[in-house]
């Protein structure tokens, strides 16, 4: 089925180390993608904020433009496209006026009956189910599996694993070799769009999560959103300030992880951009 | 002389007759073009009833019953509804005009609620006119009797 | 011919001052068929009647239209009288013109015609009226319970009692039901096992009770009065008669350490068990699933060791046939799984556990005889945590309603756990306080004011585990959403009331409603509780909703008045408006071409399937007949007949035609 690889805003830009892990992990197991063709912003959470049309409008031309161009299947890495985009491919099933605005805000009938699908939920069919797949370098560490919100919230929306306790990330990191940790904050929220606005919020929780994968003995977190890994990574200084001691558990995409397993060099995987290094690999 | 429709009522024993005899014991007052015969249901309504009168001269029909979930008999509305629902469709592709049958649900206690019902229905028949048209295809028309 | 007699009714002002009775009693004598018409000011009262029965007798009378109030009102009372005066009841019609004439339109000409087409239309539906005799059934008077729990005991008692025989059956090898599992029952904080026992034992020893035990219900057969049952009396493996009830098996077999049901899997029994001490019947049972000898041949100790030679490693399932007249269902209810709540963390820690499962630990039988222990380490938990609502309305996660009880029962724990550790935390976290029965509310009181149980108002958003303790996540509603974090050693979960585990299939079986959460249905909410739709199946406690003990003990007695009540006569009478299949003479037999619609259409499960044999035996049709026993005449298979066979007394194809092309007709005025 033909693949179709929506970026958004975050993973050409701040996250562009997720986007390289992406786009060679795919290489490696052979599968073909393009990128969705002239893609815009899905309008995050600023557009259902602000402007309800808007917030619409904007996923939706994201979702014709990939099936005017034929595809079949939609691969969104982002954590939030993905779940704007499945809520309002949502929206446009269930309710035919949405569909109706929707159309005619585009000008051209939509049917948004393409697959959308998050990283974890791709990795787990494209991988755990095949058997051709060789890890290589198994990933040997103990990892904390960090979901936060928009991967597994609203069940209803993205139909995706369980809503509170969460286990398919974990059955991933089993089958590349990983231990992962049973832990409480898997799906505890990092702070979000909050540091923007007021970092103190996300320095205060992003501790909390660090802090527990940590006394539960993680060395590394995996995590499949480019915002949680700037709240984890970037914020890292001021979360080291909250806890008032050094924390050096690094924080890898999923993609990277799995990269790694792969045999895949480090650089490659955009693992130097992190601002928390990653050592020992 | 304003004219003053046939309008025949199948309603259900426990639901709408009763409400009707709400309306009566409050005291209400409604049009008298509109009279009632009982049935235990309104599953019990065989559809060629309403025909039947449309033969014998009315002008326009109420079929009215027990909200859904409410039949005395757990699911004789249920039927009556989908009946209606197929049969709404046939009459009006043979050419009968389906606006002169009326299908409600009146419950025990809305006494206000017939009475309304049955002055809102006199007067859309009232504006669609005398039906004759069935009773000529039926060969059942009479000489057109003026009320009084 | 017909002698109709029309008798119009002033009801005093009521109608007379609106319509002109006389008018209308002057034109109906002139409708074929009326023999005499009249009108008069009160038809109901004494003389009215005496009026019509002279009137019968003095005219040959062969049917009557009284146009008065509505027949809603009056209709039993002319039938009566009428009956009295020798003419079949149901040849008597009332015409409305009343509720539906005179009260709602105003004194003219229009209304005294109006009058007039309503009493034509009852003279022309009399004259297509069928004398009807009201339908005899017989009853057998003995009743069959499902359920030996305190609904299903108390039931037993009443009916048993009252002189009739009581057939219960139970599906675990003893009775008693989840009230045997309680430690102390609110508000009084009663020794659940001390009020019940008494009971149980009654029932054992009362004379017109047979309690089959280890047995459940294979199928069933027949209708109201008439029911045939077939119950799967499962082997025990124990020969009844000759098992003494020693015990002495229980202590000797190797088999200890399988999950104790009656515990909530806090403890261990033995693969030959009674459940627990007291109970009814006090015979064992093996496990066959778990026995050594039936997995791997080997074993029999207990053979070995029974005095009296009771063991019987190849008993088999007994089916027991039984005429009953009703049936009572007493299934009562389930706990919820926590499955869905992978947050609170049920199952991942052994420390959190449900309320069913604390009530074993407070019982000073259980596995811990009556200690509250951690499950983990089986120390003592200096603090708990109790959440309420955990799965009851809740609309996200499928369980939307009040499960009614674990207000209370929380509140006991609570109260219980201070009782035995009395420098114990306890704090419950909860939506509202459901105390609304007698003495509840003073009861959750005292935990609050004497026992000083926290009650925190907000919802858990996780338990997890860390250091050893079990740290909960909530919130305090009441101080405007503050976060509240309690290390806790146990947590205790107020689960859900759900439907008992097979509910629905027995519904299936037996044709009773049940709702989508498999609780049976009542035949009306507000003023039929303990009836079903189905005509002679009862309901008494928690399989028609959760509820508590009084209120399932008061539903028992209700369900045992209806079924005494049926009793009481041999025979049941019937209304004869009902549906009849027609039938003729061979080679026709009837016009039902045996297409069964009707079947489906009945909400009663009233018709049936008939063999219609000639003079050799031979099947010559199959077609339907409906049961006198059980149509409620609602008339819907008649409009679903395609080949008009079936039609409804009373309400017939003839009477209705007959009663449009009178209203439709007025060339008399």
């Amino acid at each position: 089925m033909k693949l179709a690889v929506y970026p958004g805003c975050s993973l050409n830009g701040s996250a562009r180390e997720y986007y390289e892990s992406v786009s060679i992990v795919l290489e490696k197991l052979n599968i073909e993608y393009s990128e969705v063709p002239d893609w815009n912003c899905c309008g995050a959470t600023a557009a259902h904020n602000l402007n309800k049309e808007l917030s619409l409008v904007l996923p939706s031309r994201i979702i014709a433009a990939a099936e005017n161009d034929g595809n079949e299947e939609l691969l969104v890495p982002c954590a939030a496209c993905f779940n704007r985009l499945k809520t309002v491919q949502r929206n446009i099933c269930q309710n035919k006026e949405v569909k109706a605005k929707v159309s005619s805000s585009l000008d051209q009938n939509i049917s948004a009956t393409i697959q959308i699908h998050n990283i974890v939920e791709f990795i787990r069919d494209n991988i755990l189910q095949k058997k051709d797949v060789e890890f290589i370098k198994p990933l040997h560490k103990k990892v904390a599996c960090y979901y936060g919100c928009l991967l597994v919230r609203p069940h209803s929306v993205v139909e995706f694993d369980r809503m509170e306790d969460p286990q398919i990330m974990e059955q991933i990191m089993v089958k590349i070799g990983a231990e992962p940790i049973d832990w409480a904050y898997k799906t505890e929220c990092c702070g979000a769009g909050f540091t923007i606005s007021n970092a103190e919020i996300v320095a205060k929780l992003s501790a909390k999560i660090l802090e527990d994968a940590i006394d539960r003995g993680a060395e590394m977190l995996i995590v499949a959103c480019p915002m949680c890994h700037a709240n984890l990574d970037m914020r890292r200084p001021m979360i080291e300030k909250i806890l008032k001691k050094e924390v050096k558990i690094p924080v890898l995409y999923l993609t990277q992880a799995i990269g790694l397993a792969l045999g895949i060099d480090a650089g490659k995987l955009g693992l130097k951009r992190h601002f928390v290094p990653v050592l020992n690999i | 002389m304003e004219f003053e429709p046939k309008i025949v009522a199948f309603v259900c024993n426990w639901c709408t007759y009763a409400g009707a005899d709400l309306t009566g014991t409050s005291r209400i007052k409604y049009s008298n073009d509109v009279k009632i015969i009982r049935f235990p249901c309104t599953g019990r309504i065989d559809f060629m009833y309403l025909l039947k009168a449309f033969a014998e001269g009315a002008d326009g029909i109420i079929v009215s019953g027990c909200h859904p979930n409410d039949c005395h008999y757990t699911s004789g509305n249920f039927h009556a509804r989908r009946r209606w629902m197929v049969f709404e469709g046939l009459l009006n592709f043979i050419g009968i005009d389906s606006r002169r049958i009326v299908f409600s649900w009146i419950s025990a206690a809305e006494g206000a609620k017939w009475a309304e019902l049955v002055n809102k229905t006199v007067k859309s028949i009232q504006e669609l006119g005398p039906y004759t048209q069935y009773q000529k295809v039926a060969g059942t028309f009479k000489k057109e009797v003026t009320n009084g | 011919m017909a002698r109709i007699g029309v008798f119009i009714c002033h009801c005093g002002e009521n109608i007379g001052a609106t319509v002109d009775c006389a008018k209308v009693a002057e034109l109906s004598s002139r409708l074929e068929g009326v023999t005499y018409s009249v009108d008069y000011k009160y038809m109901c009262s004494d003389p009215g009647q005496t009026l019509i029965k002279k009137t019968i007798k003095e005219q040959n009378l062969t049917g009557v239209v009284v146009a008065a109030c509505s027949p809603r009102m009056h209709e039993p009372t002319f039938r009566k009288a009428c009956s009295e005066a020798g003419v079949n009841p149901y040849m008597v019609e009332m015409a409305n013109i009343r509720e539906h004439c005179s009260w709602v339109h105003d004194k003219g000409e229009a209304t005294t015609q109006k009058a007039v087409d309503l009493v034509h239309m009852m003279v022309e539906k009399v004259k297509n009226n069928k004398p009807l005799q009201s339908i005899k059934v017989p009853v057998k008077k003995a009743a069959l319970i499902l359920g030996g729990g305190i609904a299903g005991i108390q039931t037993s008692l009443d009916i048993a009692n009252a002189g009739h025989k009581v057939i219960l059956v139970e599906r675990e090898p003893s009775i008693g039901g989840h009230m045997s599992q309680l430690s102390e029952t609110f508000p009084t904080l009663d020794c659940s096992q001390c009020i019940l026992t008494p009971r149980m034992v009654e029932v054992a020893q009362n004379p017109n009770i047979e309690l089959i035990s280890y047995a459940e219900l294979e199928s069933l057969e027949g209708f109201i009065g008439n029911f045939k049952a077939k119950i799967r009396k499962k082997a025990r493996s124990v020969d009844e008669k000759a098992c003494t009830g020693c015990g002495l098996c229980t202590t000797k077999c190797p088999s200890r350490k399988i999950p104790s049901e009656f515990n909530e899997n806090m403890g261990y029994r033995t693969a030959i068990y009674v459940p627990f001490p007291q109970a009814v019947p006090n015979k064992p049972v093996i496990d066959r699933e778990n026995c050594t000898y039936y997995k791997i041949g080997k074993c029999k100790i207990c053979e070995i060791v029974c005095p009296t030679k009771a063991i019987r490693f190849d008993q088999e399932d007994e089916i027991i046939e039984k005429e009953v007249g009703a049936i009572v269902l007493a299934t009562g209810f389930n706990v919820l799984g926590t499955d869905f709540f992978p947050e609170y963390g049920y199952g991942k820690y052994k420390d959190v556990i449900t309320g069913l499962q604390f009530e074993r630990l407070a019982s000073a039988s259980g596995p811990t005889l009556g200690d509250i222990r951690r499950p983990s380490d089986g120390k003592i938990p200096e603090k708990i945590v109790f959440i309420a609502c955990a799965g009851s309305r809740d609309p996200a996660k499928g369980i939307e309603y009040c499960s009614k009880i674990c207000c209370m029962y929380t509140a006991k724990h609570a109260m219980l756990y201070k009782h035995k550790v009395p420098n114990g935390d306890a704090s419950i976290f909860y939506m509202d306080i459901r105390a609304a029965g007698k003495m509840y509310e003073e009861f959750v009181r005292r935990a609050i004011t004497e026992d000083e149980v926290h009650y925190i108002r907000g919802r858990v958003s996780r338990v997890y585990e860390k250091n050893g303790k079990l740290i909960v996540k909530g919130a305090d509603t009441l101080l405007g959403g503050m976060p509240v974090e309690i290390e806790a050693d146990m947590v205790v979960l107020a689960t859900a009331g759900v439907a008992s585990q097979g509910a629905e299939a027995l519904a299936q079986k037996i044709h009773v409603s049940y709702d989508t959460h498999k609780f049976f249905t009542e035949a009306h909410p507000k003023l039929r509780p303990v009836e079903t739709n189905t005509a002679g199946i009862f309901l008494a406690g928690a399989c028609h909703a959760p509820k508590d003990i009084p209120e399932s003990v008061s539903m028992a007695s209700g369900a045992a008045s209806k079924v005494i009540g049926l009793f009481s006569k041999s025979e049941m009478t019937r209304e004869p408006l009902i549906a009849i299949v027609n039938r003729s003479a061979p080679p026709v037999y009837s016009s039902c071409a045996g297409c069964f619609l009707c079947i489906s259409a009945c909400p009663y499960q009233a018709i049936e399937k008939e063999e219609l044999k000639d003079h050799r035996g031979k099947i010559m049709k199959t077609v339907a007949k409906v049961n006198p026993g059980l149509c409620q005449g609602c008339g819907t298979c008649v409009a679903f007949c395609r080949s008009n066979s079936i039609d409804i007394q009373g309400y017939s194809n003839e009477q209705v035609f007959a009663e449009i092309a009178a209203l439709l007709n007025n060339d008399t005025v």
